[in-house]
């Protein structure tokens, strides 16, 4: 696998005397479609912000695509496109306006920054509020603007810190869609989000950060293999008579209002399971959905394990 | 970064900082003609005229390039304060920091664009000032360089204030509490020969007196000052000023966590 960052040993004391990153180590493939987990404050941003250049680090050693940024900081700099959480750009400035500029000072000349903005401004449905002023967008298209901006130089490692925050549902999965086609192009991509169902289904591997500590790396697939334990809410066809409480072997059932009940599997036991049992007492399942998300149950089990998190 | 891509980024930034001033021009290039025009009437016209001479020159001559170098001064400052301070607010420096520019081309951009402001608003008050004054110009390289240098000059101070600001107070502080005495107080509207010697020492310990004599030199023929001297000040406040500038930019004070 050739890799695209390199961090080792990366540690941050900010000036406040609070240390954001203990001791960092962790690698990106190039193409992988990779997230970073964590809950507030456990220092992804400032793990972004170091890769960016916007954050001094304190020690430790970052390599991009093989390259030391110490050493090699303009050419880190080309390979980087990044859309940070906060919304960044020259409110009264035009939307064409804030990604041409942005493609100058990459030094693309001015007729190629005009095709590239055009291209991505189109790609991320924009084109149409290119002559705009910015803070007259929409959150979500603020948003997309961060994106188009960031790729108009064409990096080869795309950094989206938060990309989807405060974006409707139906947005955020034309984004991923996006996302997931400049991927498979040929752009690394690293993720931070706080929505899991983001990172799950776009990923391929996952680290999760805790007070500045990795405390998982993997896999996303091996990850979710390791989940045993599935919940699902079943929501019954007409009002339940009575309580429902059945406990065996893997499969936990229980009444949570009078037309639904948790179903908790483990073990192996599938939902098939859940349902002939209920069908057994005469309760038909009209319709039925997880209970929270496969990757949300193992990101609280692992932040308790790290003794916090906000689970 | 290759050099025809630094040019690039540089021109990108100047035109950013051109389309800002020019955008808000009702901000920006109205009032200091407005105020500078309003100089002119009042105290070249109405009280002018009944001063006579200062400095062997009709008091509105003697004025007019003090004037023109205030508003030079004052625009050339200001452009860069509140432009970089309000990419600072808004983050969107961020955009700039995480581009492959070197920091003398961040820097060169933002001083390029205090000095087209400066310089745009000189030159309109020179033209305003052309009904009020016959002016002649008794050396052009002399009053091109130093207004030259004295908007580079101020440019740069206006970036350092720009970089240690952390709301719009910091940013009006120094234009108000130091710059605008400064002026006043530079020979802007009288020659230092009137002055006590006390005072008269003193005013030569204002860098502003030498540029504005320096200016009217120019223009005028006349001045309190030797501008060799003058023209080696600014040369030295240049070479300073810059060097702070690009080590602030290096060690991403105001800019970088």
């Amino acid at each position: 696998m050739t890799v695209a960052i390199a961090v080792s040993q990366l540690e941050k004391r900010y000036a406040s005397g609070t240390v954001a990153l203990k001791g960092i180590s962790l690698e990106v493939g190039q193409g992988d479609f990779f997230a970073l987990l964590g809950p507030n404050g456990a220092g992804k941003s400032t793990f972004i912000g170091i890769l960016s250049t916007l954050v001094t680090k304190t020690a430790g050693e970052v390599r991009v695509f093989g390259r030391d940024v110490d050493t090699h900081i303009y050419q880190t700099k080309l390979d980087l496109g990044v859309v940070p959480q906060e919304i960044n750009f020259s409110q009264f400035e035009k939307v064409g306006d804030v990604v041409r500029t942005q493609a100058g000072y990459y030094g693309l000349p001015r007729k190629l920054a005009a095709a590239r903005s055009e291209k991505y401004l189109k790609q991320l449905g924009l084109w149409d509020k290119r002559n705009e002023r910015s803070r007259s967008l929409s959150g979500g298209m603020k948003r997309r603007m961060m994106i188009a901006r960031a790729l108009v130089h064409e990096p080869r490692l795309l950094i989206l810190d938060e990309p989807t925050a405060g974006v409707d549902i139906e947005l955020r999965r034309s984004m991923w869609d996006f996302l997931l086609e400049i991927n498979r192009a040929g752009t690394t991509i690293i993720l931070t989000t706080h929505y899991l169902e983001e990172a799950e289904q776009l990923c391929r591997n996952i680290a999760i950060i805790d007070e500045g500590r990795i405390i998982e790396n993997t896999s996303m697939k091996k990850l979710l293999l390791e989940l045993d334990t599935h919940a699902y809410v079943l929501d019954t066809d007409g009002p339940l008579a009575g309580d429902v409480a059945h406990e065996e072997a893997g499969l936990s059932l229980r009444k949570t209002d009078a037309h639904s009940i948790e179903a908790v599997l483990s073990g192996g036991r599938d939902i098939n399971s859940a349902i002939a049992v209920l069908d057994g007492l005469g309760i038909r399942v009209a319709s039925m959905r997880n209970k929270a998300n496969r990757l949300e149950q193992l990101f609280l089990s692992r932040l308790r394990a790290n003794g916090g998190g906000e689970g | 970064m290759r050099t025809d891509h630094r040019l690039i980024a540089f021109e990108t930034i100047v035109t950013r900082e051109v389309r800002r001033f020019t955008r808000i021009w009702m901000q920006t290039l109205v009032p200091p003609v407005i105020t500078i025009s309003l100089y002119f009437v009042i105290f070249g016209n109405l009280v002018g005229s009944r001063i006579g001479e200062m400095g062997g020159y009709q008091y509105m001559e003697f004025i007019v390039p003090g004037l023109i170098m205030m508003a030079v001064i004052q625009n050339s400052y200001s452009n860069v304060v509140s432009s970089f301070f309000s990419q600072k607010f808004q983050r969107s420096v961020e955009e700039l920091l995480v581009a492959p520019i070197p920091n003398y081309v961040i820097l060169a951009g933002f001083i390029a664009g205090g000095m087209a402001r400066g310089l745009c608003v000189g030159l309109i008050v020179t033209v305003v000032s052309l009904f009020f004054a016959d002016l002649g110009i008794h050396s052009l390289p002399i009053t091109f360089s130093v207004v030259m240098l004295t908007s580079l000059v101020f440019s740069l101070g206006g970036f350092i204030n720009a970089v240690f600001a952390n709301n719009f107070d910091d940013i009006s502080i120094i234009p108000t509490f130091v710059l605008t005495p400064l002026i006043y107080l530079g020979g802007v509207f009288y020659s230092i020969e009137l002055l006590p010697p006390f005072w008269r020492v003193v005013s030569q310990l204002n860098p502003i007196f030498y540029m504005v004599n320096t200016f009217r030199y120019g223009i005028l023929g006349t001045s309190d000052i030797d501008v060799a001297w003058a023209f080696a000040m600014l040369v030295l406040f240049i070479v300073l000023l810059y060097g702070v500038c690009i080590w602030l930019l290096r060690r991403g004070t105001g800019v970088r966590s």
